[in-house]
């Protein structure tokens, strides 16, 4: 990489990946919880993919009862503790809290979750629920990232044995290498991967199926699977340079950030990040709380039609981030070492399929941004060599086939939920699938 | 021009704003340092027989995450000598002519030492003298305090001692741990009282320690009743302030104490009959400088509803206090819930469903899209009307201003109270009877 931005003090780094939203104090907990209107049948409730309690466990904060909270939040979501950091609340419990219509903040269900499992974290994570006796069926869990964590919850609780495969040494998923520091530790994610591993779950990590283990071994081995292999596969921009020294991809980039060792992650001076989805935006803060001079996100369409959630962007303009909307990078430029993206100006033209209104290049508007380093965040594909192994097994339009009911795969022996179904959307999602699928699996063994 | 001024059975103070006799106004620095924020009277902490106290003095409830909704002390009377406050008191006054300076008193239950304090206390110079009879810890048991106001006949007997003696009008202080406060009230008049002040605190045991089965506060492992002041006992406060205002037998300026923490809580009980009011754990929570808001906000009440005295509303609400047998019968209102305004927390329906007379309706949304967006899912809580008692609980429970409502409906029939019913049906009433009336005014037993 051509001219390394300078490294920063430590206190600099620390102060730069500060938590975004720091936890409750104890009185601070007890004020905003007594705030809650406990609505019966509460929209909040409705609006987390998990269906927590919510009224209820903040209800449990405000008598005291931190265990029965912690309980109640775990008895709906298993990933309850990252999902309290880093779920899009406003959009989600936050944004159908009934204070909204009101004209008034609407509860702080994210933070108070948090306050609630960070005290459970915190007494060693005692066991809150017993697991049924052993039923004798065993399933087999493919990935350990959220979906993967929370099917194997829920379906050790019911007496199955489970085993998590893992390819990556560390468990978690992308709640472990691609949640963005300042708004949770790596940690986080590890305790809750501890908290599943104490209801019985082994987890195999560093073993990849298909490699280290076949398929077909898996099929006979286990009564039923899950896949939770999620996205892997970054796509490709598909213009020439790609493979210059310098070129990141987002996934990767932000992996290395995760581990907190912000002194070996190298970043430019200059940083272009190609796309604007919330995965781009994180990119980019981390670059620029890295160090770099300048960070730049390139988006072919408008803000208008940006994927990016609204705050995600004003944490970016916040952190300086410069965006140039309607351009695309047609080349990246460079000796060996990436030197400059040469861009083309867009304009919108007809609605596509999704209702988006097409980009279409304006000719002869090339125009040249010097970088010393390009993140592209172009969004991932499922892994379809990996999946073309599984007999019967289809995929389409990017995704695994599913029963949306059941979360059954076209191989009735396999089930799938999270990205790898979704194409890739929230933690609470794949936890929620997780947790849906464990109860298809289980109706699907007893009653088939 | 609004004048705040007051007159209390001959103590004159410039606002009706005085501090209740209490931890605040222990002292003539602290007396002193009021009247500077403006308070217009203080009663000084009880001074009499000789104490000695303990400490964890206080306790008190939060609720909600409010602090001090309600405040129990068993500090004593106070523990300087007799001598250093009546000097202070005479200091005080002679610096604050304007204010009124009120000598609180409570001594052994013998004539001739109520008869020397009373004389040294007029000697002081105090506009007043108000006798403790409620403290409910520590010297009740002594035979003083809540000792003596719990028995009519000693608290006239006190009274009459101190009359006889002092030349400066005389307040009496009344305890409400009595089942009727007219009797002591009455006892009080009898001795020649020239006023009433209520009330003094509630026995109440604050809390139990769920870790140590102690008693909250634990002094050395002990606890035991204090008592309770603050807003939680507002409401009693206005009641048995309220009973003293209406008996006829009674008819003595009163002095109004119980959870007054704002011009608004002070304006209820001038409303009842008070002539001014005492304030003591709104203070103690933050300090004399409340008392700026009291009058300025009181004086702005008074300029927008257009009276210039206190008398012109003392007692104004007092006719509107009537028994349930004078209320009407047949005056209907139904609950009406606002759908614009409503929040679909549904707690109004959970309420009626569990609680009340299930008369709440989840109806599904019109499915219309609304300005929020989860609205269409949401069901809205409906009212049906013709099972609606009119009990008002939902109209409690709703977090939100003016979404439920209760209507009057016209029923067109005359006003019909108990008393005039028991009058018009045969004796005693049968459940048939008093159905039939009902039916025939379309009201309707589920």
């Amino acid at each position: 990489m051509n001219n390394i931005a300078s490294k920063l003090s430590n206190e600099e780094y620390e102060a730069n990946f500060a938590e975004l939203h720091p936890p409750f104090t104890s009185a601070a907990a007890t004020v905003e919880a007594n705030r809650c209107l406990y609505c019966f049948d509460s929209p909040c409730m409705k609006a987390c993919p998990t269906h927590i309690d919510i009224s209820t466990f903040i209800k449990k904060i405000t008598t005291g009862n931190m265990k029965g909270s912690a309980k109640t939040i775990l008895s709906s979501n298993w990933i309850a503790l990252t999902c309290a950091k880093a779920c899009p609340v406003n959009v989600l419990c936050e944004g159908a809290c009934v204070y909204n219509a009101k004209g008034e903040e609407p509860i702080q269900i994210g933070r108070l979750q948090r306050y609630v499992m960070d005290w459970y974290v915190e007494k060693g994570m005692p066991q809150l629920f017993t697991p049924a006796p052993k039923n004798g069926k065993s399933v087999g869990i493919i990935g350990a990232g959220p979906s993967g964590l929370a099917c194997a919850a829920e379906l050790a609780l019911m007496g199955y044995e489970v085993v998590i495969y893992e390819a990556k040494h560390i468990a978690g998923g992308l709640d472990t290498h691609g949640i963005a520091p300042y708004k949770m530790k790596q940690q986080d994610s590890l305790n809750e991967v501890k908290m599943v591993e104490k209801l019985g779950v082994t987890i195999k990590t560093g073993v990849r199926v298909g490699e280290t283990i076949s398929v077909e071994d898996l099929t006979k081995k286990h009564d039923a699977i899950f896949l939770g292999v999620g996205l892997k596969t970054p796509t490709r921009l598909g213009i020439p340079g790609e493979e210059l020294n310098g070129v990141y991809d987002a996934l990767t980039f932000i992996e290395k950030v995760t581990t907190r060792k912000w002194n070996s992650v190298d970043v430019g001076k200059r940083v272009a990040v190609i796309g604007a989805g919330n995965t781009a935006i994180d990119a980019a803060t981390e670059a620029k709380r890295l160090g770099a001079e300048k960070v730049c996100m390139l988006y072919r369409r408008s803000e208008k039609e940006m994927p990016a959630y609204k705050f995600e962007f004003e944490l970016a303009k916040k952190d300086g981030i410069e965006f140039q909307f309607l351009t695309a990078p047609k080349r990246i430029l460079g000796n060996g070492k990436v030197e400059a993206v040469e861009c083309l100006k867009m304009e919108l033209g007809e609605k596509d399929s999704e209702g988006r209104r097409k980009p279409k290049p304006i000719p002869g508007s090339e125009f040249q941004i010097p970088v010393d380093m390009l993140i592209k965040s172009a969004g991932q594909n499922i892994e379809e060599t990996f999946l073309s192994g599984i007999p019967g097994l289809k995929t389409a339009g990017g995704v695994v086939v599913v029963n949306s009911e059941t979360l059954q795969t076209t191989n009735v022996k396999f089930f799938a939920g999270g990205d790898c179904i979704n194409g890739g959307k929230e933690v609470v999602n794949a936890a929620a699938d997780g947790k849906k699928a464990a109860g298809n699996i289980d109706r699907w063994l007893f009653v088939k | 021009m609004v004048d705040l001024s007051t007159n209390c059975g001959g103590i004159k103070s410039p606002n009706p704003f005085w501090l209740a006799s209490a931890p605040p106004t222990n002292s003539a620095y602290q007396v002193c340092k009021a009247f500077e924020a403006g308070w217009g009277g203080a009663v000084w902490k009880t001074i009499g027989a000789p104490v000695m106290n303990v400490v964890n003095r206080y306790a008190a409830i939060d609720y909600n995450g409010q602090k001090i909704v309600g405040l129990n002390n068993i500090e004593l009377i106070s523990d300087r000598s007799i001598e250093i406050n009546l000097k202070e008191i005479s200091e005080t006054k002679k610096l604050w002519p304007d204010r009124a300076v009120v000598a609180s008193l409570m001594v052994e239950s013998d004539r001739q030492i109520w008869h020397d304090i009373v004389k040294r206390t007029v000697d002081s110079g105090a506009d007043g003298i108000e006798l403790n009879y409620g403290c409910p810890h520590g010297m009740s048991e002594r035979g003083m305090g809540s000792a003596v106001g719990q028995v009519p006949e000693y608290c006239s007997m006190i009274t009459e001692w101190v009359t006889e003696v002092s030349t400066i009008p005389v307040i009496v202080k009344l305890t409400p741990n009595i089942t009727d406060i007219r009797y002591p009230g009455r006892a009080a008049k009898k001795g020649g009282a020239d006023a009433i002040s209520l009330i003094n605190t509630i026995n109440t045991i604050m809390g139990v320690n769920l870790d140590t089965f102690e008693i909250e506060p634990s002094r050395g492992g002990k606890g035991g009743h204090g008592g309770y002041a603050g807003p939680a006992v507002k409401p009693i406060a206005l009641h048995m302030v309220s009973e003293i205002a209406r008996d006829p037998e009674i008819n003595l300026p009163i002095s109004a104490i119980g959870g007054i923490s704002t011009w608004r809580d002070a304006l209820e009980f001038i409303l009842l009959g008070s002539s001014n009011v005492q304030v003591c754990t709104a203070a103690m929570h933050y300090g004399f400088r409340i008392v700026e808001d009291m009058i300025d906000g009181l004086t702005n009440w008074m300029e927008e509803k257009g009276f210039t005295s206190l008398d012109q509303i003392r007692g104004k609400a007092l006719p509107n206090i009537t028994s349930f047998g004078e209320m009407d019968l047949l005056y209907k209102a139904v609950a009406h819930i606002d759908e614009k305004k409503c929040i679909q927390c549904n707690l109004c329906y959970i309420a009626c469903e569990d609680t009340a007379h299930q008369c709440i309706d989840l109806l599904p949304g019109d499915g219309q899209p609304k300005a929020d967006p989860y609205a269409a899912e949401k069901k809205q809580p409906t009212v049906r009307e013709a099972d609606c008692v009119g009990c008002r609980l939902c109209y409690i429970v709703c977090p939100v201003e003016n979404c439920i409502t209760m209507v009057r409906k016209e029923n067109g029939g005359k006003p019909k109270t108990w008393n005039e019913l028991v009058k018009e049906l045969p004796q005693p009433m049968s459940l048939e009877d008093l159905r039939k009336f009902q039916h025939e005014h379309g009201i309707e037993i589920h």
